[in-house]
């Protein structure tokens, strides 16, 4: 058994430590805030959506991503909710529904009967809609408090804000700080996304629906106690302070077009996240002086994660790229 | 050879760089193309006054002229101000000048374009302004020092390709000397083929590349058919006419029909 550092508590480190730990290691996790799970993951979608993202991503992140949903009902299980993807657009945008069919597989069309025995709070809306049924999504805050307890079960050890960890030699470190990482690893960059909570208790959704359009495409991802997370922008920067009003108005306006009940709704949170991305918008596992970095997860954290660690961790097991005893 | 202000191009292709899969993909398509200009939008890759660095960085490294733009500009006085920070932030004094009437039809505000135009010539802009085929509003924007002008032929993003060819044919016989480039509304090879026929200097184009199932191979067959239209409009092609013409003689039948 070998003592590993995983360096940040966001999706990819708890995913590399429960890998990790599963492969029988011994595991110290630290991360700057005070809880697990509260830098880019905090704002992400949860949507577990390998057919969709291939739309506009390589193959890879379809092939990777298929098994996300396995991984995480099993080490959080109870966590996914597998009710499909739907894909919608005003009647104006159809071509952009069309364009999206013809570079995605795993749906099928839907009329104005089906859609509404679905989903019936978008029933009379949409005349035509695309249903991925084997696409599933989770509550991303609740997934990682639930995937940190399973990591303390396994003896994994935690240690937040400034508090050291207790011992000082691994075997190697596993950066997975996300957007922290950007100015250490070349050609990582930052891409914003900003999201926002609505609480409504007049629309109900099952499934995450995505409004496509030209140019303010949004998605609504449904959680418990009426909320749907309602994102993202896609701004090439680095900037992470507030939403701005226009990103503010662009998704609400989007959400009040998706249903006109979202006027009433209450805006309970509004956030802004860093996406970490390098050029191709995928995923790296990176050598460091000290071990590996799980870099670049891009908008696909909680899709891609589970398939970086396991890769992480069965490099790092078989002690391909160790040095003794590194001093972290 | 393309020349626009004082800088001669081979490549009669302009490439926008919005809504690519990755700038990896981006960066393919550009060179696939050949293209010698790309534009840039500063406003949509801006938050909290901190703007595009890497990705800025990347755009950079493709290594041709970048051609910053207005993109999402509804007055003159945003435009100018944008157009400034392009300059502050590339290092040129070129500038795709944007100004947008409405949000949702995307129409470009002709009076506040002119407007914003003469303020950015006066101080030194070399503005390639994004316009209709208005060929009075044509005559004002080269009255306010533009020495290019870029018409659409559809609205932006709309792939529609030439709505009114005989209205981009009048604008060509108006302004027989200036550098004209189809700038909005291109969503096929053909298109961009059709408008290099009628005489236009160079296309640009983001979105028929960019949501392309295969942007870099799409950007090459745009770069072909631009070039395929311009050397058809130079060797000079057939008019066409109501019936057949026979190529070998035909005396000696007896009838026509």
């Amino acid at each position: 058994m070998s003592l590993f550092l995983v360096k940040g508590a966001g999706v990819a480190g708890l995913a590399v430590a429960y890998e990790l730990l599963r492969r029988g290691e011994d595991v110290d996790i630290v991360d700057y805030q005070d809880t697990v799970g509260h830098g880019a993951s905090f704002f992400a979608g949860g949507m577990l959506a390998p057919y969709c993202e291939r739309e506009g991503a390589e193959e890879a992140v379809l092939t990777l991503g298929l098994e996300a949903a396995d991984w995480w009902d099993e080490a959080v299980p109870g966590s996914v909710i597998r009710n499909g993807t739907l894909v919608v657009a005003q009647l104006r945008d159809l071509a952009d529904l069309t364009r999206f069919a013809s570079r995605t597989t795993g749906h099928v069309w839907l009329g104005r009967l089906e859609l509404a025995e679905l989903e019936p709070s978008l029933a009379g809306r949409f005349d035509k809609a695309l249903f991925f049924e084997n696409e599933a999504h989770l509550d991303p805050r609740r997934a990682l408090t639930e995937l940190a307890k399973a990591i303390r079960n396994l003896g994994g050890r935690f240690h937040f804000g400034a508090e050291p960890p207790t011992r000082t030699k691994y075997a190697a470190v596993l950066d997975c700080t996300g957007p922290a990482a950007i100015p250490h690893i070349p050609g990582l960059r930052g891409v914003r996304g900003e999201m926002l909570y609505l609480e409504s208790c007049e629309v109900t959704l099952k499934r995450p629906v995505r409004m496509l359009h030209p140019r303010h495409p949004i998605y609504v991802v449904p959680r418990d106690d009426n909320r749907f997370m309602v994102g993202a922008t896609m701004i090439e920067t680095d900037d992470d302070g507030p939403i701005s009003a226009r990103s503010l108005m662009e998704l609400l306006n989007a959400a009040y077009a998706l249903h006109p009940a979202f006027g009433e709704a209450r805006v309970v949170e509004t956030g802004v996240g860093i996406r970490p991305a390098f050029a191709d918008n995928f995923p790296r596992i990176v050598e460091t002086n000290d071990g590996l970095a799980i870099a670049g997860m891009y908008r696909h954290g909680f899709l891609l994660a589970p398939a970086m660690a396991k890769k992480a961790a069965t490099r790092l097991s078989n002690g391909a790229v160790l040095r003794e005893e590194m001093i972290a | 050879m393309l020349k626009l202000y004082d800088t001669e191009l081979s490549s009669r292709l302009l490439l926008g760089t919005a809504r690519y899969p990755s700038p990896a993909v981006l960066s393919e398509a550009v060179k696939r193309s050949g293209t010698g200009i790309v534009t840039v939008s500063l406003r949509r890759e801006t938050s909290g006054g901190k703007t595009g660095g890497a990705f800025f960085e990347l755009v950079r490294e493709l290594g041709v002229r970048i051609l910053p733009n207005t993109a999402g500009c509804h007055s003159a006085s945003e435009a100018v101000l944008t157009a400034k920070m392009a300059r502050e932030v590339f290092g040129t004094k070129w500038i795709k000048l944007e100004v947008i009437g409405h949000h949702d039809s995307l129409q470009p505000d002709v009076f506040e374009l002119v407007q914003a135009a003469r303020i950015l010539t006066d101080e030194g802009f070399e503005v390639f302004p994004y316009t209709t085929d208005d060929l009075i509003v044509g005559e004002k924007l080269l009255a306010a020092g533009c020495r290019v002008l870029m018409p659409w032929c559809a609205p932006i993003g709309s792939a529609a390709g030439p709505r009114n060819p005989s209205a981009l044919t009048a604008m060509r016989a108006a302004f027989p000397d200036v550098p004209l480039i189809v700038d909005a509304g291109l969503g096929r090879p053909s298109h961009a083929a059709t408008v290099m026929e009628l005489g236009y200097d160079a296309v640009l184009l983001n979105t028929a590349v960019a949501m392309a199932g295969d942007p870099p191979a799409m950007a090459e067959a745009f770069a072909k058919a631009t070039d395929a239209g311009r050397l058809a409009y130079l060797a000079g092609m057939l008019e066409a006419r109501d019936m057949a013409v026979p190529s070998t003689p035909v005396i000696g039948k007896a009838v026509f029909s």
